[in-house]
């Protein structure tokens, strides 16, 4: 048996080796003799109409082959929503068009209407310099209040800023409203959550090549899923055939959601390709990553917690207003209804949700899923308020959780937002979290503190999320035009190796180490002898890609479901070969065995007989050994954690220095701790960004004041700590094979709200009356809330 | 174009760039050096890190006609001569110092760089030193783990894995 690659091992990554040696395949780093660059113009006005584009004096520059303004493009589709969302009211969203380039109107900053081809980047960007559009600058609708009041719309077509004003549950909205009109006491904060740029590291990049002798295109791009990107470009966009469009997304240099979308930029390289007959190449550079990538959060909340007399939560109202941006990205709609909405019960037995959120349309980047999607929003809205609960109760805030938490006996248990809870034990995971935090330890740490002048505050969080995004009948009844699959290729080959071809992709997660060691452990072989396959339309089935923590619950659950076929299928072989019957073969250990005979064959020895079927029952079985199966699961997977956090303060400065961020999770099962701890403490890291320093700021003109790493403030080394990740209780998932439930997202899910509750109980320590300070805590925040409270 | 020559990873090569060639456009693009990565325009993400005349450099600061006559380093001669990963390389690999790989060449050459002035670096000198490179995928813990274990310190006690 594969101890030390099989599932629960530590093994390091085999992808590393070629990371560290300089040897990854970026799509930026692809370069072939007739390559020639693409570079967009773009928008420089939040809101404007498109009078002119004059691009004679571009076209005469050096090394210019082509010009693309929004013209081009206007008979063919747009970039899709993906989820279709109805109002209360029960119309449907507004869906106005998301066109290649620009056409009528540019609606953001950084919005390309034009695109150059030259022989070199810099040529391109030259030309682009002499482009002369006459743009008439409009005012922008930047402010989401402002926005819903305004007559001045971003789509003109559609008459209102609102894209949809959805309720949920709206069956319990009279009921809720009803509860909290009742209540004993009603908690309310009004709260926001703060625009994020994901940040992938590495830029987005799009090579189009087109073949005239096969009609043949091929996109290399930097995707989290290249089957949709192929599917949006052939089906809504660009009206290629799926058939002659290969998408190849190879290593990719993260995405934390931004790489999941089509951007137009796709389909501009291919249709430059196809008409120059050259290969075209674009790279973002980080400020129009900034300017385009899809960002993320930015919800402006109100939330009410009804409570009796005894702490017991009654009913949780909300109401959300949700930037989408300019134009519908492909997951926009979804991430602040039902990525958000049916959350927000949380860990809780609360009978009553309400949630309403309105979508917003404004002159700003398109707003969509970013590393959590939905889920941190909803997290941070209950976890806060439920603090402010207990601080204005008198209650400790853990035994105000505890109080409420859904117990283990209740399981599955229908939550008061529409989801069926499958496994979890909350109290369990808050035992641990104070015993690995040293919370006993707490005091004297905070007297060290005060010693140094600093206010040391304790805060603590529980979550749930819904991951392993997922049921495609339930999504299809949510609103969602795809289903959410995944899908695996298991292919022994003759020689007794294997290769996995997976829908899913890596882009970090270590799926070229992690999906082995589960096929490993099943055929009780050697991971080294197995291989990954990921990120090739041209290769892999037809997978959903990696996002909502999904790959190994959906994608992994695949690779199960192909692996035992694979099984099923050598065991009949191997019955052949040992002149037995298929029930009396056994699998241990690489070796077919005959039960109660010392008679054996190896996976080896199958794998061969499979490929060169001579004496071979042909009529029985097919010669061959391949396999593909396609998963669709039951259920979301509900991953949950009890996170805490100590922050020391600098009363003098508002300084804020997370001390100690401690994460215990519920995963499940897990495949390979090493690479689940590191998802754990990239999400941290993402997540107390989120808290202390990250920021979006548009200016009231719609001009992106945060376009850079000099001006947008990533968390660096020295402002983050060692974190103590704890996964050794996890619950398994009752419905996949493997038991696991995800783990990419939670991290960034659980840490906002926890150092937010620390730095309010640090300065109400310090005596300050601080009930809330928004995100991200900066020095100047923290110490104007304070010398005001 | 001018022609510059300078030694790569122990190799004398040359090539004609023009005034405003980046050294990290001319290790990509002229050289096929596409390790050196290219994150920002700001010189802040520290992903195109090289070493020049032993000191680390931001490659995307440095016009290539600069670094003319100059010894460069870059990830791709980092290795050992038998090809093995090096003490550094090898460090981020046992303790899971990267994921997406992106930011890692960068990160390498600056530990390197670091571990030369500074062999026994302290979390908070380590933390202090890479201010200048950004990984958005580890939050950082396992890469300082890495360095500190890469200098030959005991990390055993810090978080487990």
């Amino acid at each position: 048996m594969p101890k030390d690659t099989g599932i629960g091992a530590a093994t390091t990554r085999r992808e590393d080796v070629r990371f560290l040696t300089g040897r990854g395949q970026y799509t930026d780093d692809i370069q072939t003799q007739s390559e020639c660059a693409a570079v967009f113009a773009r928008s420089t006005v939040a809101n404007g109409k498109i009078k002119s584009i004059d691009t004679s004096a571009a076209a005469a520059m050096p090394g210019v082959l082509a010009i693309f303004t929004g013209d081009d493009f206007a008979e063919v589709g747009g970039n899709p929503a993906g989820w279709l969302i109805n109002s209360r009211d029960g119309t449907p969203m507004h869906e106005p068009k998301r066109p290649v380039l620009a056409h009528g109107k540019v609606r953001h900053v950084g919005d390309a209407y034009a695109a150059v081809i030259a022989e070199t980047v810099a040529q391109a960007r030259d030309a682009v310099e002499a482009i002369e559009a006459d743009i008439e600058e409009l005012p922008a609708i930047v402010d989401m209040k402002g926005a819903l009041a305004s007559d001045n719309y971003v789509h003109d077509e559609i008459g209102t800023n609102q894209c949809f004003d959805w309720g949920w549950i709206e069956d319990n909205r009279a009921a809720t409203d009803e509860a909290i009109k009742n209540a004993h006491h009603v908690t309310t904060l009004e709260l926001v959550n703060n625009r994020l740029v994901p940040n992938a590291m590495e830029p987005r990049c799009s090579i189009g090549h087109y073949n005239p002798g096969t009609d043949e295109y091929t996109l290399h791009t930097t995707s989290q899923n290249p089957h949709l990107t192929r599917l949006l470009i052939s089906a809504f966009v660009m009206g290629i055939p799926e058939n002659k469009l290969t998408v190849i997304a190879p290593d990719v240099g993260g995405g934390f959601g931004s790489k999941i979308y089509h951007y137009g930029e796709e389909a501009l390289v291919l249709a430059a390709a196809k008409k120059l007959g050259r290969t075209v190449k674009w790279t973002a550079d980080r400020t129009e990553a900034f300017l385009t990538d899809a960002h993320g959060r930015d919800h402006v909340t109100k939330i009410e917690l009804a409570l009796d007399a005894e702490g017991n939560f009654l009913a949780f109202r909300t109401e959300t207003m949700a930037n989408v941006g300019a134009y519908l990205s492909n997951f926009s709609t979804a991430t602040p209804t039902f990525l958000h909405g049916t959350l927000m019960a949380g860990n809780y037995t609360v009978p009553l949700v309400y949630v309403n959120v309105k979508a917003v349309f404004t002159n700003t980047a398109p707003v969509d899923a970013y590393r959590g999607a939905g889920r941190p929003e909803a997290t941070f809205s209950l976890e806060r308020v439920i603090d402010k609960a207990a601080r204005e109760l008198g209650m400790d805030p853990i035994e105000l959780r505890r109080k409420n938490f859904v117990k283990p006996d209740q399981y599955p248990f229908a939550s008061a937002a529409g989801l069926e809870y499958d496994s979890g034990n909350y109290d369990a995971l808050m035992d641990q979290m104070e015993k690995v935090a040293d919370k006993a330890g707490f005091e004297a740490r905070r007297k060290e503190s005060e010693a140094k002048g600093l206010l040391r505050g304790f805060g603590v969080n529980a979550y749930i999320e819904a991951c392993g995004i997922a049921p495609s009948n339930l999504v299809g009844v949510l609103g969602s035009r795809v289903g959410l699959y995944d899908a695996a290729t298991v292919r022994v080959n003759a020689t007794g190796n294997l290769s996995v071809m997976v829908g899913a992709h890596s882009h970090g997660q270590g799926h070229e180490t992690v999906f082995p060691q589960v096929v490993a452990e099943m055929l009780g072989i050697e991971a080294e002898s197995i291989d990954i396959v990921h990120g090739d339309t041209s290769k892999i089935p037809f997978g959903m890609g990696t996002y909502g923590s999904r790959s190994l619950a959906v994608c992994g659950s695949a690779v199960v479901r192909a692996t035992e076929k694979i099984i099923n299928k050598a065991k009949k072989i191997a019955a052949h070969m040992l002149e037995a019957s298929d029930e009396d073969i056994t699998l241990k250990d690489g070796v077919f065995s005959v039960a109660g005979t010392d008679k054996s064959v190896s996976f080896g020895e199958v794998a061969l007989k499979a490929y060169i079927p001579h004496e071979f029952p042909l009529e029985d079985i097919e010669p061959g050994l391949e396999e593909t199966a396609f998963y669709d699961p039951a259920n979301f997977t509900y991953p949950s954690g009890a996170y805490c956090c100590e922050v020391e303060v600098d009363p003098e400065t508002g300084k804020v220095r997370v001390d100690r961020m401690t994460a215990v999770d519920d995963f499940g099962n897990v495949i390979n701790p090493m690479v689940v701890t590191g998802q754990v403490h990239g999400g941290l890291g993402q997540g107390i960004g989120q808290a202390l320093v990250e920021n979006t700021t548009y200016d009231e003109n719609g001009q992106l004041l945060s376009a850079s790493y000099m001006d947008y403030t990533m968390p660096r080394a020295d402002d983050l700590p060692f974190y103590i990740v704890d996964h050794s209780k996890g619950n398994p998932c009752t419905h996949n094979p493997l038991g696991v439930k995800g783990c990419g997202e939670a991290g960034a899910i659980g840490s906002p709200p926890t150092v937010v509750n620390a730095v309010i109980d640090a300065l109400q320590s310090g005596g300050k009356n601080v009930t809330h300070i928004d995100m991200p805590m900066t020095p100047h925040r923290v110490w104007s809330a304070m010398n005001n409270a | 174009m001018t022609k510059v020559t300078m030694t790569v990873n122990g190799k004398s090569v040359s090539g004609d760039v023009e005034g405003r060639t980046l050294l990290s456009s001319f290790l990509r693009e002229d050289l096929r050096l596409t390790g050196t990565h290219i994150g920002c325009d700001t010189s802040q993400c520290g992903a195109c890190v090289v070493h020049v005349n032993g000191e680390a450099v931001k490659a995307c600061t440095m016009f290539a006609v600069e670094a003319d006559g100059a010894e460069v380093g870059t990830i791709e001669g980092q290795a050992n001569a038998d090809g093995s990963l090096n003490v550094i390389q090898q460090a981020f690999q046992d303790h899971h110092g990267l994921q997406c790989g992106f930011c890692t060449p960068g990160m390498v050459m600056s530990a390197a760089a670091l571990l030369k002035d500074n062999p026994k670096p302290t979390e908070g000198e380590v933390r202090e030193y890479l201010e200048g490179n950004i990984c958005r995928c580890t939050g950082y813990h396992n890469i300082v783990k890495a360095i500190m274990a890469a200098s030959g310190q005991d990390v055993t006690a810090i978080a487990a894995e």
